[in-house]
């Protein structure tokens, strides 16, 4: 099929590089951010935390801290008899799933540094944060589990009362799924007659690191109370509020002002925002807590940190016939809002774009005592790509061929659209050789691999590799009928509402809550093109659930495909509405009436009336159809009928100085299928951001713990983002093939570079010394790992680095030579 | 409390502050200038740069006090009667920014850069902003609107002698 055919008509806005409209206060420093409101009374709050990852609290004293000039109060949980809600897991992934309570403030149990165990309030911040000094918390350390496969073994415990660290087990298996065949026959024929590749990846632990600490005022006025929070989740937190606390949801209104990146590190519900809610209610005053940046890398979610475990089965050309994935995830010390589920959403994605006839996903989830894991920019989908974008190289080393062969011989031809994919997914769209000629053509590959044969043959110290990612993925969460077969605590459908002012002007009402994603710009364009409306007379409103009273806010890639297309239908009813209207004005019959460019014309004449002359006369409402009442506006709530299946190929070359291990990105291109664009500069700098964060996991980031479970990586000393200095500019185009669920033919792009290019750069560092023996590199690839990987190349603990996961099957595969590329 | 005479934004302001405040927080906290934000605590990432005296500093490493006597400028100091400044422009233009709060730092980081280089090289942009971090844009349009800020008239001009004159 060729979805081309169905793009939109031409249009005005749509695919327009509309300069943004948030951009204003932003640049001129008027932005709304949440630390930067005052109100008058307002106290500040320092919190207390652990510097233990695991102890028993034996006693507060906070008479000193309660003594100090200018301390208004300090509350530990004890104060709060009544509880002060909870920080709730949305997404239990087995109905046997150990899921320790999480509190705001801990009343004895301390399972991870970090954790608040009082507070501080005071009327400025510094003298929070000086009193917060004085607080003599006495702990009684207990032994800390850290890491993932050591919370396996059960042997020390993250929550003793729990008595296993093990918290859920999740499968897919396409043969049981009928779905696909049999994976373990596929790898036992393999064994006899192909190709078995096994592996270990490990996706290290990272911080998402918004540059905006978190930050919660809360003014309770009266009954009611309003919270403004750095939040990309304001109806999910009204929700949960109201579901943990206890107070009536209608006496609760959230809002999310400007809020400063998210990556999904913002969609928690944070002990902070609970405990700054209930110390402004106990005192019936309004209260601020803004935490520092050590304080944000500490106690702000964490991402990834998985161990991966995988099989890949083929024939000895090189055809898949069967992948086996086995996942141990660290979750931290509590299942977080959907901390559970993000690994699992790896189960639909590692088979990526290919057809394999077998696929087997296991999920072992643990707990530790460790800061909480979620949702970082891909959440689950990142893991999966890299996983299988690394073994697609290795198989084609196997082999001895180009790694794009070896895709293109098991991709999803663009003929066989839609495809049901391995796991049950309907892939509606996508052009894979498309965007992979685009890529090659953009990236001068054959000159690029031409230029690495020489610098190998003349035994150049700087050594060049070329990587390959030719990623799906799958985004617009989600058909709510899909979350509620996964146990999801909440549905799929955003919002929309559409008011259509007397002036002429238009106000759009989106549930979606955008934190520097340009909702405000792209809505209005989709907005202009439908209403027939000047871009500037549409004006975006969302962030706030008293305006927005209905919404499932901003993650996931969802907000286009799913809230865009919320916006797209409420347009519709409006001109569906507004119709009889003009008819009536027209003195026409509705079925001679045809809407275009803003304006109703009766057909076949020059009459006619704009929807926004319909809007200024229903507002007068002195002259309409008696049966009507009077008003045009609308609102919609869409729940997507599948996900989208965005897709891109990503190239990258890197340099790599085989004396220091240092290296370099030489050139990136990457060329994305993300259906309809609406805004094509958006689009670029989505893909640009999300590019420097997926390479920043392959190349300087870990959040890293030491034995005692202290997070070292704790200052942005040494948790190190990519600055300027480190990153280059990036080639970027787009090939289209629209996807078929929504009407615009948008598929999701917020997250697509970060979930390419982790590991387009690491195949490329592998690719550039595999001649020597190497086959893996862990992440991040700092200088001083690849430094150590070429000087243990080619001895035997290199040659052993091949893991037997089913140790008395024999490997056809031979571990001392699958390295060698070509060779082999 | 020691009393400090600071012209920020072209306004003169005297007030009594701790010895320990920070710039920063005199800026956002006396004078209501919350333009400037605070990123970290370790100097590491920029979202705080204003102008002293013409250059670019971090105003979470300068203390209140060091100031006396001196002018201060702030992203809420650049745009004039006559609109935004070229910087700010460009920035616009380019979409040199997303979630916008890194962007007040970076404009005035980049504003000294071309200060310093009024016709930048790539490499002169990417190592003049290198203490600024942006976890959103990937750098690629900021660089960009700097370098394409660099060709517009009056670019580099502005530093807090001007606007306090
Ligand atoms: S606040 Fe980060 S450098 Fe000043
Ligand atoms: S635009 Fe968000 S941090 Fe730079």
């Amino acid at each position: 099929m060729t979805a081309v055919d169905e793009r939109p008509a031409e249009s005005a806005e749509i695919g327009k590089a509309r300069r943004r409209k948030e951009d204003q206060r932003l640049i001129t420093g008027r932005t709304k951010w949440t630390d930067n409101i005052v109100l008058p009374g307002m106290l500040h709050l320092a919190m207390v935390r652990s510097p233990f990852a695991h102890a028993k609290v034996t006693s507060i004293d906070t008479e000193a801290a309660k003594g100090a000039t200018n301390v208004v109060a300090v509350y530990t949980a004890a104060d709060f008899p009544d509880g002060m809600g909870a920080c709730a897991n949305a997404w239990p992934i087995t109905p046997e799933q150990v899921t320790p309570d999480h509190l705001p403030m801990v009343t004895e149990h301390v399972a991870c540094a970090g954790e608040i165990v009082a507070v501080v309030v005071a009327r400025s911040a510094a003298a929070a944060r000086d009193a917060a000094e004085l607080v003599d918390v006495d702990y009684e350390e207990l032994p800390a589990v850290l890491d993932a496969k050591e919370a396996l073994k059960d042997e020390v415990l993250a929550h003793p009362d729990k008595g296993t660290n093990k918290s859920a087990f999740w499968r897919l298996d396409s043969a049981e799924a009928g779905t696909g065949g049999s994976v373990d026959e596929a790898i036992a024929k393999a064994r006899e007659d192909g190709i078995v590749i096994e592996r270990e990846y490990r996706q290290q632990r990272l911080v998402p690191a918004f540059m905006e600490p978190r930050s919660t005022v809360v003014d309770p006025t009266g009954e009611q109370v309003t919270m403004w929070t750095s939040t990309q989740v304001p109806h999910i937190l009204r929700f949960l509020i109201a579901a943990t606390t206890g107070m009536p949801e209608s006496k609760i209104r959230v809002i999310a002002p400007d809020v400063g990146g998210g990556f999904g590190g913002k969609l928690q519900t944070t002990p902070e925002e609970f405990i700054t809610l209930a110390v402004a209610r106990k005192l019936g005053k309004p209260a601020k807590y803004t935490e520092t940046r050590s304080e944000s890398l500490l106690s702000a979610h964490h991402g990834r940190d998985q161990y991966q475990m995988l099989t890949l089965a083929a024939t000895k050309d090189g055809t898949v016939t069967g992948l086996k994935v086995d996942l141990l995830a660290n979750l931290g010390a509590y299942v977080a809002i959907v901390g559970g589920g993000v690994p699992v959403l790896g189960a639909w994605m590692f088979h990526a774009i290919y057809k394999f006839p077998a696929y087997q996903f296991n999920c072992q989830t643990v707990l530790t005592n460790t800061t909480w894991v979620d949702a970082y920019r891909g959440a689950g989908r990142p893991e999966a790509t890299f996983a299988i974008e690394r073994l697609m190289d290795e198989l084609a080393a196997e082999v001895g061929v180009d790694p794009l062969e070896i895709r293109e011989k098991n991709w999803i031809k663009h003929e066989e659209f839609p495809f049901v994919s391995v796991s049950g997914m309907t892939y509606d769209s996508g052009n894979y050789e498309a965007a992979t000629a685009r890529a090659k053509e953009l990236f001068g590959y054959d000159e690029l691999r031409a230029e690495q044969k020489q610098r190998r043959q003349s035994g150049d110290p700087v050594q060049l590799g070329i990587g390959v990612s030719t990623f799906t993925e799958m985004c617009g969460l989600a058909p709510s009928r899909v979350l509620g077969q996964l146990s999801y605590g909440a549905g799929g459908w955003e919002s929309a509402a559409i008011r259509m002012l007397p002036t002429g002007k238009v106000e759009v009402i989106t549930g979606t809550s955008p934190h520097g994603q340009g909702h405000e710009t792209a809505w209005s364009q989709i907005v202009a093109d439908r209403l027939g409306v000047p871009f500037d007379d549409v004006e975006v409103l969302h962030g706030d659930t008293a305006i927005a009273y209905k919404g499932l806010d901003t993650y996931g890639s969802r907000s286009l495909v799913v809230g865009g297309e919320a916006v797209v239908r409420a347009a519709d009813k409006v001109i569906e509405k507004a119709k009889p209207f003009a008819a009536h004005l027209l003195e026409a019959s509705v079925d001679d009436l045809e809407f275009k460019d803003g304006r109703y014309a009766v057909k076949g004449t020059d009459k006619g009336v704009g929807i926004t002359e319909v809007a200024l006369a229903t507002f007068a409402s002195h002259n309409y159809p008696d049966h009507l009442e009077p008003g045009i506006d609308a609102d919609a709530t869409y729940d997507p009928v599948d996900f989208s299946f965005p897709h891109g190929t990503h190239l990258c070359a890197m340099e790599v100085d085989t004396e220091t291990g240092a290296s370099t990105i030489r050139k990136y291109v990457c060329v994305d299928d993300i259906g309809q664009v609406i805004n094509p500069l958006i689009v670029e700098g989505q893909v640009h951001g999300g590019l420097v964060q997926g390479i920043a996991q392959a190349l300087w980031e870990e959040a890293v713990y030491d034995d005692n479970g202290t997070l070292v990586t704790g200052s942005f000393v040494d948790y190190t983002l990519p600055t300027t200095a480190d990153t280059i500019n990036f080639v970027t185009d787009n090939t289209t093939s629209l996807a078929t669920t929504n009407t615009l033919g948008t598929k999701g792009v917020g997250e697509a570079g970060t979930i390419a290019s982790t590991p387009a750069v690491v195949n490329a560092i592998v690719d550039a010394v595999r001649d020597r023996g190497i086959h893996d590199i862990q992440m991040p690839c700092t200088p001083a790992r690849v430094w150590a990987a070429l000087q243990s190349a080619g001895s035997a603990e290199v040659a052993q680095a091949q893991p037997h996961f089913h140790e008395e099957a024999a490997n056809n595969a031979d571990p001392g030579t699958t390295g060698e590329g070509s060779g082999s | 409390m020691t009393r400090i005479t600071v012209t920020v934004d072209g306004a003169k302001y005297s007030d009594d502050v701790e010895p320990r405040t920070l710039l920063v927080h005199y800026l956002r906290e006396t004078l209501g200038k919350v333009g400037t934000v605070v990123g970290c605590d370790t100097s590491n990432c920029g979202a705080c740069t204003v102008h002293l005296d013409g250059r670019s500093v971090k105003s979470c490493n300068v203390l209140a006090v060091q100031v006396d006597g001196h002018e201060v400028t702030t992203i809420e100091g650049l745009a004039t009667e006559a609109g935004l400044h070229p910087m700010q422009e460009s920035f616009h233009e380019h979409h040199a920014l997303q979630c916008g709060y890194c962007t007040p730092g970076m404009i005035m980081q980049a504003i000294d850069v071309l200060n310093t280089h009024p016709d930048p090289t790539e490499e002169q942009i990417r190592l003049g902003l290198e203490g600024n971090l942006c976890r959103c844009t990937g750098y690629h349009n900021i660089v960009k609107a700097v370098a394409a800020a660099a060709k517009a008239p009056g670019a580099a001009a502005v530093s807090s002698s001007k606007v306090g004159d």
